[in-house]
């Protein structure tokens, strides 16, 4: 990193260190408000366990979405097969370790990733987003006829997950699961990161930016895109295998039309093509959604709806897009006046 | 003479006008060569039929022997056949240095890589800043391309185009929209390029076009009109008619 700063020039010179900075902040975030979240709201860890494995799918939207550029509304698909794949995996084949199980969702999820990629991306703009919505309906459709093996519309129960590390048992306030929730996030922002800022994640900015261009420049466009859609899968499936370990039971809705907007919702509320983005928007909907929901029952949605009007058009880019701006702005008119 | 590059009867009708009408160029290695031609002439076309950006109705284009005609424009990249464009396509939200860096890690098959940042490679960080430093765009190096004047970008188009080391090079109008100071800069940059490369330049700028060619070909209307030398061009009479009124200046340039 010190390279990039040593010889250049002008504005380079707090550009790129800055990059790595906030890296290390967003991980130190997640660390400081897991363990506060354990220790504020010990009673709602069950509901912070969901936030993260939503927030998992979110994320794995933002790969597809904020980065490479596809419209999807179909991505519950990819969180779905994880969630499936490891309830599964404990339900009928006795595999109950639950990294064995994480895994296995994690696998199921790159496939099914694999798979709607191959769909979605051979159509662009609202073709592209109606191919999602197909693929998740047949998904779920497939879910549903295969009742033997997923429960169907009764949901997939019997999911007995050992101890972790064969010490830690998944206890009944939840405990176990956030902690290895909260784990599980960290480990993957991490991995995350490193993706975004390599020279494969310039190569999906590039397909986003301008496919002509990365074409040009040699790159294959097509197979970009489905190297994301596979990693993205990984990461949604991941999130389904929480969802699976700490609530025990699988549902169709895991797999639904409904999840999938939702959660993109979620993004477009934080921010797209930024994993901080991805974050803060499912804390910040989740949030609002349980406290209001709780408060009006009846018009929640209504009050979502405002909010979410209220950010597309005041902030365009996002809670935290819109305030990553605002920054960004203020410390250049500070150096431009530092060197006048 | 060894043909590096060669482009046989290709055609494209779009409905029925026949932009390109069985033209036919080889080049061969250290070329030099200004395909020039009135507007609408079809010299956009040419370079996106060549590059595979238009699939062409009929014709071959062979690079180094092998036929590339079905091939997608990356296949034809990674095989040194290198293209700038008319109007700027780049990444608008990322940076000439991030520009630059990843062609050249593309160029070397590094694009595809899963960790690690390019500022982290001297090799890669030094090339990157001396093709920068080339175009003069060194102090842009970590403003977004969106923010940067219009000429600039054209000539991070140039950046692009050296930092993928190309064996035939086809530049579009690469001085279009640059001040004209800065253009010295582009002829700078193509002299630092590798003399056995061959390079096909188009462009309006008969005094550029002039310093800068060996050859001159010549197209109207979709054809061929003229293949040859630079001091041949101006006395040729059907040059003279294709741009009778459309360039005062193509005879009195010389
Ligand atoms: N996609 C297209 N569909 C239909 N017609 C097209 C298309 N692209 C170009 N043309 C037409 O083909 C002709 C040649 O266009 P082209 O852009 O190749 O010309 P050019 O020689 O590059 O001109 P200029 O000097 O203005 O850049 C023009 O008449 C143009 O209108
Ligand atoms: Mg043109």
């Amino acid at each position: 990193m010190a390279l990039s700063t040593q010889s250049t020039t002008g504005h380079g010179q707090a550009a790129a260190p800055r990059r790595t900075d906030r890296g290390v902040i967003g991980a130190a975030a997640i660390v400081v408000f897991g363990t506060a979240g354990y220790f504020v709201f010990p009673d709602n860890l069950a509901l912070l366990t969901h936030i993260i494995s939503t927030m998992l799918l979110v994320l794995a939207i933002d790969l597809v979405t904020g980065y490479c550029g596809v419209a999807t509304l179909g991505h519950a698909a990819l969180f779905g097969a994880g969630a499936y794949g490891a309830g599964i995996a404990a339900a009928h084949f006795g595999i109950t370790e639950p990294l064995t199980m994480t895994l296995v969702g994690v696998i199921c999820g790159s496939i099914a990733g694999l798979i709607s990629g191959i769909v979605v991306l051979r159509a662009h703009g609202l073709a592209q987003l109606v191919l999602s919505i197909a693929v998740i309906h047949l998904f779920q459709e497939a879910a549903n006829k295969a009742s033997a093996w997923t429960g169907g519309s009764d949901g997939l129960s019997g999911i007995m997950p050992d101890a972790v590390f064969g010490r830690f048992e998944f206890d009944l306030f939840g405990q176990t699961a956030y902690v290895y929730g909260v784990a599980l996030l960290l480990v993957t922002f991490v991995l995350l990161r490193i993706l975004v800022r390599s020279p494969f994640g310039m190569l999906a900015r590039g397909v986003k930016e301008d496919p002509v261009r990365l074409a040009a420049m040699g790159a294959s466009v097509q197979s970009v895109m489905i190297r994301m859609y596979i990693i993205s899968g990984a990461v949604a499936g991941l999130g389904g295998a929480l969802s699976a370990i700490s609530t025990q039971v699988v549902g169709l809705d895991s797999l639904s039309f409904t999840l999938s907007a939702e959660t993109l919702v979620m993004l477009v509320l934080g921010g797209t093509g930024s994993l901080y983005g991805a974050m803060v928007g499912t804390v910040v909907f989740m949030f609002f959604e349980d406290t209001v929901s709780a408060a009006n029952p009846f018009h929640w949605l209504t009050i979502v709806g405002a909010l979410l009007i209220a950010v597309v058009l005041f902030a365009p880019k996002g809670l935290y897009g819109t305030a990553a701006a605002f920054f960004e702005r203020r410390s250049r008119a500070g150096k431009g006046r530092d060197g006048a | 003479m060894n043909t590096l590059f060669e482009v046989s009867n290709l055609k494209k009708n779009f409905g029925a006008l026949a932009v390109t009408n069985n033209v036919s160029i080889g080049m061969a290695a250290g070329d030099r060569l200004a395909l020039i031609g009135p507007n609408g002439a079809g010299k956009t076309t040419f370079v996106n039929l060549v590059t595979g950006h238009i699939k062409p109705d009929s014709g071959r284009v062979t690079l180094s022997g092998e036929d590339v005609t079905g091939m997608r424009p990356a296949a034809r990249v990674q095989r040194g056949l290198i293209r700038s464009f008319q109007v700027t396509r780049l990444f608008p939200d990322m940076t000439p240095e991030e520009h630059v860096a990843l062609a050249i890690l593309q160029r070397d098959g590094k694009a595809g890589r899963m960790s690690g940042h390019y500022s982290a490679k001297p090799a890669v960080m030094k090339e990157v800043r001396e093709t920068l430093s080339i175009l003069g765009l060194i102090e842009l190096s970590h403003l977004k391309v969106r923010e940067i004047a219009y000429g600039q970008q054209r000539l991070l188009e140039i950046a692009l185009a050296m930092a993928l080391k190309p064996k035939v090079l086809l530049l579009d109008e690469p001085a279009a929209g640059v001040p004209q100071l800065e253009t010295t800069r582009i002829e700078r940059a193509l002299d630092q390029l590798p003399k056995d490369l061959a390079i096909l330049m188009i462009d309006h700028d008969m005094d550029l076009v002039f310093r800068f060619a060996t050859r001159v070909v010549v197209l109207a209307a979709g054809t061929v009109i003229f293949d040859g030398s630079p001091q041949a061009v101006t006395k040729d009479q059907r040059v003279r008619e294709a741009y009778l009124g459309s360039y005062a200046n193509a005879g009195s340039a010389a």
